[in-house]
């Protein structure tokens, strides 16, 4: 190869590099087989603690469900996982198609026009939803209402700074605000009047932007019904591992109205000169690889692979089974906060509100409680007082189809020794 | 052979999947809940059974390109092999079952693999701090901006403008524009390399950073980067790697010796985390010393062989994302890394580096070569003298080679080449896949001069031909403008016919 380029060494290929920035090698060890690396991997991976599924009662923005077989079967085709973003058309139909399938899926759910190809998680999703409505209205102030996701304000805060966007966590909107965000269900898991925080949004001319559960929104009504203007949420819980944060999937839907701000990638249906259906990549003159700094997003690698995981989730689902699942976390994270409700100094935190499958209850000494649980093997509530200050004391508990009637006689056993 | 659509395979017919029964006597939904707060009919989800699922997405995958069977010439996207041992490293329960909310005593063995996951980039990269948290080269590119935002505003500098040169990854000037900068273009000199005479005319007292990548975007080094850092830090400005083609020098330089205060790493690039078909990414930022205090909270801490996240962070820019990244990239990155080790990571840049050396030699006779080599990990080439003589374009040379069983170079880019086709063999293809695509491009070239309608008409094997984007964009426009029902950008049902 080296005759062929008419070089002698390597060497001959970088002289451009000046001699004063050579190395002479990585301080870095040598590489292993194989067998040595997993061996070292394993061992990391064995120092971590993993709490049984059916144990698992914390959730605070990522949970544990079942998970078809399905979905790790599709998503481990190396057609899918090894191809790029499907710039070349004729030959990524079937990320392209997955895509689109994705995307139909999240309307749906969403009860809104279109989505997006997927964002990189709940916490961005947001923001970039913010960004939407600045741009949309041209307004530099966001009203948080209620108590959503913590760490999703902290991204929004950390956005909504390089682009000047002020983010308000107390007080109604104004003139002044670009749009009103709200969780359903919170993320203490209560449900909020999306309704009523929608139209007090459209009042004073803000967009509304509902934070959404994606299994919840099989029973709730969702955002296009009650007339929120974006709709977006994590959606790890359609088929993703927690896998300790990430990846998972930010989605993001919109009325029609909105569709030139929507960040990211989009895919539309076109046809060839035969006439045969196909798909690719659409409305690009919102991208940054064409519109560069006046793109509505930077956004350019995303999260297809998760957005497919998703897909197969939902198509293995299906309507009823989706509704399905919701019902029986539903059902027994009722029957577990009466439980917990009535252990001695225990108290549901806000008893006049309605939830689903996530609560807020006071435990008297709740870090000890949980420490307690962990000794036995489970994960109990969030505390979530480390992000709110008001809720001293306050666990949340989350249960869902993986939390078997036996799983929650072992929680209550636990807490009554 | 196109597939139908999930939503044109449902039928009513079907049954929901066996799923776990309450087993418990509390209520259901509508019992408790007020109607209003209900759905009022099921979303539109298609009913298929499993088998038809299975088939439906396995047809799909088939209509793809991908590396684990197709050469991936794509440049600026480093299309390497992914080692299957990365998936398995990833998926392992003590990985993939863990809860972000755990206690920290509880997850030690993840802590420390981001702990010397962040050593190991600082090493390759020559950084003192690496943040794990952003999640895709473009958020790490943003992040990186914030910070040295937030280290200027510390020292009273409020520095307004960010440098981006005309060869430049779109994602630059957008972040920088997210950022809350004002983007000012430096241009190319004649061998393709920044020039030196415009960077000082554009350098002034609001320069707050210069984003470079290097080697640059057509595949060549930046001779003069010492000069360049040393012009950029006079001024007072930092200057920014865009880790895109950092594949080109792991172990034979560090973006940190030359002058880089901000670097960021794409793992599903340079480190072989799969690209999904457009991802998850991971995108690293490693950053100087006088940086560190903005880094993104939180931080992972080791202290006497404990590992900590560290929240008390005052100066911090904050959070770019959830938890503490896309965890499961940072196994398979590091999965890499240690197999590699330092020497592997030396041989696969240097590799990289002959291979497109010998591809660019064995096309330089059927395309242009508008600048000169050698070059590093990747070469642009250029289609112009073709679409002068006889209409072929870039395009339709990437549609033949399609037709040939290869995915296309990045065609159009960078955009201060006509005709551009970039292409990035990276040290995964043998010797014979890379004389097997320049016989491809030689036989198109050859068929450029005889006979140029028929690449108009590529490709031709392949599931659809070439699909007319620009009638999809018309169809979109007319029904965002409410001349039409049909969405394009999602699938409706057909209206119910008379029957």
């Amino acid at each position: 190869m080296l005759e062929t380029i008419g070089v002698r060494s390597i060497e001959d290929l970088l002289v451009d590099i000046p001699q004063s920035l050579r190395l002479e090698s990585l301080s870095l060890p040598d590489g292993l087989s194989e067998f040595e690396t997993m061996v070292q991997v394993k061992a990391l991976a064995e120092r971590n603690r993993v709490f049984p599924d059916r144990l698992t009662f914390r959730g605070g923005g990522v949970y544990r469900r079942f998970i078809p077989a399905a979905v790790a079967a599709v998503t481990s085709k190396p057609e899918f996982y090894t191809a790029y973003t499907p710039y070349q058309a004729e030959a990524s139909q079937g990320t392209l198609q997955a895509i689109f399938e994705y995307q139909t899926l999240i309307a749906e759910l969403t009860a809104l026009d279109v989505s997006n190809a997927s964002l990189y998680d709940g916490a961005t999703a947001v923001a970039e939803a913010a960004m939407m409505a600045h741009v949309h209205n041209g307004r530099d102030e966001v009203v948080v209402s209620g108590y959503v996701h913590p760490e999703y304000v902290q991204v929004l805060r950390a956005f909504g700074e390089g682009r000047g966007i002020k983010v308000r966590t107390k007080g109604e909107p104004t003139k002044k605000t670009a749009a009103v965000i709200f969780q359903q269900p919170d993320f203490l898991g209560l449900l909020v009047d999306a309704r009523a925080t929608t139209t007090a949004a459209h009042d004073v001319g803000a967009l509304a932007i509902a934070c959404v559960d994606p299994i919840s929104l099989a029973i709730l009504a969702p955002p296009g019904e009650y007339g929120a203007d974006i709709a977006v949420g994590e959606g790890q819980q359609l088929g993703l591992a927690p896998s300790y944060g990430g990846p998972h999937v930010g989605f993001i839907a919109c009325k029609k109205e909105l569709v030139r701000k929507l960040p990211g990638r989009l895919v539309g249906t076109a046809h060839d000169a035969q006439g045969r259906r196909g798909f690719v990549l659409a409305l690009a003159a919102r991208e940054q690889h064409i519109r560069r700094e006046k793109a509505t997003s930077n956004i350019c690698t995303n999260h297809s692979l998760c957005a497919l995981a998703a897909a197969v989730y939902l198509t293995y689902m299906g309507p009823y089974g989706l509704k399905q699942v919701a019902e029986v976390s539903f059902k027994r994270a009722h029957v577990l906060a009466d439980r917990l409700a009535r252990l001695p100094g225990w108290e549901l935190a806000f008893p006049e509100r309605q939830f689903l499958n996530e609560f807020p209850i006071r435990a008297p000494k709740s870090s000890a409680v949980v420490r307690k649980l962990a000794r036995k093997g489970i994960l109990g509530g969030l505390d979530v007082s480390r992000w709110f200050r008001e809720l001293k004391g306050v666990l949340t508990f989350t249960c869902t189809e993986v939390n078997d009637a036996r799983a929650l006689d072992e929680l209550v056993i636990a807490l009554e020794s | 052979m196109t597939e139908p659509l999930s939503f044109e395979l449902s039928r009513p017919s079907v049954d929901p999947p066996r799923l776990p029964d309450p087993e418990v006597s509390g209520p259901a939904p509508s019992d408790v809940l007020p109607r209003e707060v209900l759905r009022s009919r099921p979303p539109g989800l298609p009913r298929l059974s499993e088998p038809e699922i299975m088939r439906h997405y396995s047809r799909m995958a088939s209509l793809n390109y991908s590396i684990s069977e197709n050469f991936y010439p794509l440049g600026s996207c480093t299309m390497k092999y992914n080692p299957v041992a990365n998936e398995a490293a990833a998926a392992l329960p003590g990985f993939a079952g863990l809860h972000p909310y755990q206690d920290e005593e509880s997850v030690q063995g993840a802590l420390e693999l981001m702990w010397r996951l962040e050593q190991a980039l600082c090493a390759i990269v020559g950084v003192d701090r690496v943040t794990l948290q952003p999640a895709a080269g473009a958020h790490g590119e943003w992040t990186a901006l914030r910070m040295i935002r937030a280290y200027q505003h510390s020292k009273g500098e409020p520095r307004t403008e960010v440098l981006v040169p005309d060869s430049a990854h779109g994602t630059n000037p957008a972040s920088a524009a997210l950022s809350g900068f004002q983007v000012v273009e430096v241009l190319s000199g004649a061998d393709g390399r920044i020039s030196l005479a415009d960077l000082e005319s554009k350098l002034s007292p609001r320069t707050s950073a210069l984003m470079l990548t290097n080697p640059n975007t057509l595949g060549l080094f930046e001779r003069e980067i010492l000069d360049i850092a040393e012009l950029v830090h006079s001024t007072g400005a930092m200057l920014y790697y865009d880790g895109a083609n950092l594949n080109a020098f792991m172990g034979i330089c560090r973006p940190g010796d030359m002058g880089f205060d901000a670097v960021h790493m794409n793992l599903h690039k340079t480190f072989t985390t799969p690209h999904g078909g457009g991802g998850p990414g991971a995108g690293p930022v490693g950053v100087k010393a006088e940086l560190v205090p903005f880094l993104p909270s939180p931080t992972v801490e080791r202290k006497n062989g404990h590992l900590a996240l560290d929240f008390k962070r005052p100066q911090s820019i904050g959070r770019v994302r959830s938890f503490y990244g896309n965890f499961g990239m940072l196994v398979r990155a590091y999965t890499y890394i240690l197999a590699m080790g330092g020497d592997g990571l030396s041989q696969a840049s240097q590799d990289a580096v002959l291979s497109a050396n010998y591809l660019r030699k064995l096309v330089e006779g059927d395309l242009e070569m508008p600048h000169e080599g050698p070059c590093m990990h990747e070469f642009v080439a250029s289609a112009a003298h073709l679409n002068h003589e006889d209409g072929v374009r870039a395009l339709d040379i990437a549609k033949a080679l399609l037709d040939r069983r290869f995915y296309a170079p990045t065609v159009y880019f960078p955009l201060v080449v006509p005709e551009a086709i970039m292409v990035e063999p990276t040290e995964t293809e043998s010797k014979a896949t890379l004389e097997a695509f320049a016989q491809a491009v030689k036989e198109i070239v050859a068929q450029a001069r005889s006979n140029p309608q028929a690449l108009h008409e590529e490709p031709r094997h392949l599931p659809v031909g070439r699909l007319d984007e620009v009638a999809a964009a018309r169809r979109i426009n007319a029904y965002l403008q409410g001349q039409s029902e049909d969405p394009v950008l999602r699938w409706t049902a057909p209206a119910e016919s008379a029957s």
